[in-house]
């Protein structure tokens, strides 16, 4: 497992934590059922608040990606496919939404956008 | 269980009053306590080994009334202070002889492995170590106790930033254990301030603040704009600001900034001074 912690970037150290563990459970990298550091040993290795790792831990076993068994650790939860589908799907919205933002930013009316997505699919074809 | 436990302390002094303190260091953490010079992070510190007596509120360290066996407590306590009072003559070697009749649960191995790894010279006495040398064997005696809790009080300042560095590894291995708790104070954190877990603000006897370091992180950001720009943001979001005539420079709560404005993070250094400043 690779994490790689950038001080200088305005993005959390919590958040970078969890989206580093997150793509590399996603890809494959990490496997199902795999084992992942102890949130204190992760901390320590890090040399960050346990905190910070906790939160990062807490959100990925919200979300799915891991599960703890007490007194042992927290392991790579299989893959879920319809949270993968969810993920993505969340994803392409956030993406349209920049869209929207741009066009309005540019008068573009709706059949507009409508013509340039049908434009850009057909060549995708 | 809480490592430290201050309610309504209070204690004063002609020309200064520590007033009303309450803090907590939950078990397991580590709190930095950040004042400027004279704000009573040391005068707090002395209260809570009843170095000095407090006038009142209570004050319980790992989980037992600080004025109740103070010297069984002080075992399971590493203190590190800005001086480190050593006499003057006795070497790396003798200084753990004496140490090993001083602490119950001195550990020789883990001393003589602390002394190792902080590269301390074996035959120097004492009187000729640099202040980071000091400092260093500060730190292997209060580590080579079994102790659970360490006060740090100015440990760090003025040291290099090699041998700060060589520090904050050596106090991030030692919270690897959920039993161990740290208190550190200082005016500076920077390096320090990755490790914290909670942060609490002193000024001139007063608690300005006590949180987690990562809420305070997320809820507060600088943004640097122009006079009209600021008007955009609601009057509450804005904690502080700095103008000077070619624009602003403004502490805000992130959320409730319009999302257009790009939100810099804020070091706990910073977030001080402007608290301080807002205070005053």
């Amino acid at each position: 497992m690779h994490i790689l912690i950038d001080n200088k970037s305005g993005t959390p150290i919590y958040d970078q934590i969890y989206s580093q563990i997150k793509s590399q459970i996603i890809s494959g990298e990490l496997q199902e059922n795999e084992i992942l550091p102890s949130i204190r040993g992760l901390a320590k290795d890090l040399r960050i608040s346990f905190i910070t790792t906790k939160r990062a831990y807490d959100e990925l076993e919200k979300e799915g990606f891991l599960y703890t068994i007490p007194a042992k650790g927290c392991y790579v939860a299989p893959k879920n496919v319809e949270l993968l589908r969810e993920e993505t799907l969340k994803k392409i919205e956030d993406h349209i939404d920049q869209i929207l933002k741009l066009a309005a930013s540019c008068n573009l009316s709706k059949d507009d956008i409508v013509s340039m997505i049908l434009f850009a699919m057909e060549g995708q074809e | 269980m809480n490592a430290i436990e201050i309610k309504n302390l209070t204690k004063s002094f002609p020309g200064f009053t520590l007033n009303n303190l309450n803090l907590t260091l939950p078990g397991g953490c580590i709190l930095g306590l950040i004042g400027e010079n004279g704000a009573g992070k040391s005068t707090t510190i002395k209260l809570i080994l009843d170095i000095i007596h407090k006038d009142s509120g209570s004050i319980t360290i790992l989980g037992r009334d600080n004025t109740e066996n103070i010297l069984l407590t002080k075992e399971e306590v590493g203190v590190v202070m800005d001086e480190i009072g050593i006499p003057e003559c006795l070497t790396v070697k003798q200084i753990g002889n004496v140490m090993a009749h001083t602490f119950r649960n001195w550990d020789a191995s883990a001393y003589q492995a602390l002394v190792q790894r902080m590269d301390l010279p074996e035959k120097k006495p004492f009187k000729d170590f640099s202040r980071g040398m000091k400092m260093k064997l500060g730190i292997a005696i209060a580590l080579s106790h079994n102790c659970k809790l360490l006060l740090l009080d100015e440990a760090t300042s003025g040291l290099d930033p090699v041998v700060r560095d060589d520090v904050v590894e050596i106090l991030s291995d030692f919270t690897r254990d959920v039993n161990h708790s740290i208190l550190v104070s200082s005016h500076i954190v920077s390096d320090l301030e990755k490790l914290c877990d909670y942060i609490a603000f002193l000024h001139k006897g007063k608690l300005l603040l006590w949180e987690e370091k990562d809420v305070l992180l997320a809820e507060y950001g600088v943004i640097h704009c122009t006079a009209e720009q600021l008007q955009s943001i609601p009057l509450e979001a804005i904690k502080h600001k700095k103008e000077s005539p070619y624009g602003v420079e403004a502490l805000v709560l992130r959320s409730r900034v319009p999302s257009d404005l790009h939100i810099s993070p804020i070091s706990i250094e910073e977030l001080f001074v402007y608290m301080v400043k807002e205070a005053q």
